[in-house]
């Protein structure tokens, strides 16, 4: 056994000495071969794109017309679009959505994981239960709550007007509440998420911690301010920024309930470059609005990335 | 466990808590039930949870039997799926490999690269990549959805963090028995790195099978539809017999829940690796 190791090692030194192809030189480019793919594939897909969308928010250009219709116009779109209402009324929206979901699921995520993590009993039941929704197709779910949300027979306005409210709101079909309809729905998806991240986060933190503070006689309230909170500050830090990104993206629910509508009520940005370039066609345009897109992701990572790194005590 | 835990408060809380979770799960329970209902019964109100007249296989048949049949949506959704999860797994694997264990010129500068990557949000680049497919003649195929969804900066990054742990030694004694980098890769890090590929592939497929945004934009006849999009059909052709809509709706999440029951600990654990690491 050890003999034929060492013919093969003698072998393979010899081999190498006299052939072109040494181990570092294979090295190299195996390295190359196995990773070319991935870095093709993402500068033809992703990169290439946001460089075009980049051109293509300075141009004019109507699908219809084929390339030949490109007409440059300077930043004209990007100041058009701080005048289109349709694009303002997207914008607030995304931020009433973002400021509506995300510090709400944080807290309750936080609060409930706390409360699986410590205090209950069949854990994996709760987990799962609570889970359950996230992995559900948004499409699928959308239409359940359509249902629900059923201005005249759904169950929901039913209980409130069974309980006294003569008139409910319209939910989806109503200007004033299609936006939280929405929220309700994006919420009840997305707190299973938020409590699965923060259960993994608590799994790391030493029970010796609760133990010792437990002998000093801190009560559970205590421990949880003291010690799970501040040692969950990455966790915490991490679903801020996820959730914010994830929550400026949000468009198959939507697009599936109403379409930005009624009247633009719940429209956001992403569905407003989903109406300009896939249903109107105004490439250009609908390139310059995700641009804004990119720069408010891009915005938002790096400015809690900044203020949190001061924050943070990892 | 310990016997602490078995307080008196505790036990009354995890009562509270099954409570609230039947409550937070009661639309998922009325679509299952409104799926088996008559369309008369489903706003009978109060909510008659269990139906009085089954029409369950009325509303199947609606579902999977109609002119343009779920079975259909299904087998799109499998086979858009199932490739994509493949491929992926495979390249992120391959990025993996060489980020982790291979030393080449410009590793470095790759690697921040497709950190970097990992910002673009896919929304920012809709419009280029449509025109792509349309030019490249992919436009209403599915090939346009594969070769949108099989390179991923991020999960190439989670199998590097997970392959740096993998001991050079292994690699070193495969070598030494004359295997080259890709009988390497192929047979000491693909077996090795398993759990990690099964749970990247279980997410994958999940996001796949769940993709809306992807087929709306890139498919447009109704025989290439996948389930996100049939919902859609079948919302503008049933869209007030919500009975027959449950079904549909019952019939897109199934095979998901079924996935995640029989493999929660890796779905629950894949989903948690991006946040603990990422």
């Amino acid at each position: 056994m050890s003999n034929q190791v060492m013919v093969q090692k003698a072998t393979a030194a010899k081999t190498e000495k006299k052939t072109y192809w040494t181990r570092k030189r294979r090295e190299q480019w195996a390295g190359w071969i196995f990773i070319a793919p991935e870095v093709i594939g993402m500068l033809i897909l992703s990169v290439f794109p946001l460089v075009c969308s980049l051109f293509l928010s300075l141009t004019e250009w109507n699908l219809v017309g084929g390339f030949s219709a490109i007409h440059f116009i300077g930043f004209d779109n990007f100041v058009n679009l701080f005048k289109d209402n349709h694009f303002i009324k997207a914008l607030k929206n995304n931020v009433l959505f973002t400021v509506g979901t995300v510090p709400l699921t944080i807290v309750m995520g936080i609060i409930l994981a706390a409360l699986i993590h410590k205090k209950l009993h069949f854990k994996s039941y709760f987990k799962a239960a609570f889970f359950i929704p996230y992995i559900c197709s948004t499409v699928a779910i959308a239409a359940v709550w359509q249902a629900l949300y059923h201005p005249s027979k759904g169950p929901l306005n039913q209980l409130l007007m069974d309980m006294g409210m003569s008139h409910p709101p319209r939910w989806l079909v109503d200007t004033g509440f299609s936006l939280i309809a929405i929220m309700i729905i994006y919420i009840w998806q997305i707190l299973g998420y938020q409590i699965i991240i923060f259960l993994a986060g608590m799994t790391n933190i030493p029970d010796e911690l609760y133990e010792a503070a437990t002998i000093d006689g801190a009560s559970g309230m205590q421990q949880f301010r003291k010690i799970t909170v501040p040692l969950l500050g990455p966790t915490t830090f991490f679903l801020v920024i996820t959730s914010t990104i994830s929550s400026f993206k949000v468009f198959d629910m939507i697009k599936f309930l109403t379409n930005g509508g009624p009247n633009y009520s719940s429209t956001v940005i992403v569905y407003q470059i989903y109406e300009e370039g896939f249903e109107r066609f105004q490439m250009g345009y609908a390139s310059a609005m995700s641009w804004v897109l990119f720069l408010i992701i891009l915005l938002v990572t790096s400015v809690t990335w900044m203020t949190q790194s001061k924050k943070v005590h990892y | 466990m310990s016997f602490q835990k078995f307080k008196l408060s505790n036990i009354i809380l995890t009562f509270l808590f099954a409570v609230l979770s039947l409550f937070f799960l009661l639309p998922l329970i009325w679509m299952l039930s409104a799926s088996a209902k008559t369309e008369r019964d489903v706003w009978t109100f109060p909510i008659q949870w269990i139906p009085k007249d089954w029409n369950w296989v009325s509303n199947f048949k609606a579902v999977w039997m109609g002119d343009v049949s779920f079975g259909l949506f299904y087998m799109n959704s499998i086979k858009i799926a199932v490739i994509s999860t493949l491929a992926t797994v495979l390249f992120s694997a391959m990025a993996g490999y060489a980020l982790s264990k291979l030393q080449f010129k410009g590793k470095a500068a790759v690697f921040s690269l497709m950190l970097a990557f990992m910002m673009i949000p896919e929304q920012a680049t809709l419009v280029p990549r449509y025109i792509m497919i349309k030019e490249l003649g992919l436009y209403d195929s599915h090939g346009a959805l594969i070769l949108m969804g099989i390179f991923s900066s991020y999960f190439a990054f989670l199998l590097r963090q997970f392959m740096l742990g993998i001991h050079n030694d292994m690699l070193e004694a495969a070598e030494l028995d004359g295997a080259g980098f890709f009988r390497v890769f192929i047979s000491v890090m693909v077996p090795l790195s398993r759990p990690i590929l099964a749970t990247v592939g279980i997410i994958k497929f999940i996001w796949t099978w769940n993709d809306y945004q992807g087929p709306l934009i890139m498919l447009n006849s109704s025989k290439l539809f996948t389930i996100p999009l049939g919902m859609q059909f079948f919302q503008e052709e049933f869209g007030t017999r919500i009975a027959v809509m449950m079904m549909a709706s019952v019939a897109a999440i199934i095979p998901l829940l079924v996935l995640f029951l029989a493999l929660q600990k890796q779905v629950i654990e894949g989903i948690a690796i991006g946040g603990v690491k990422g």
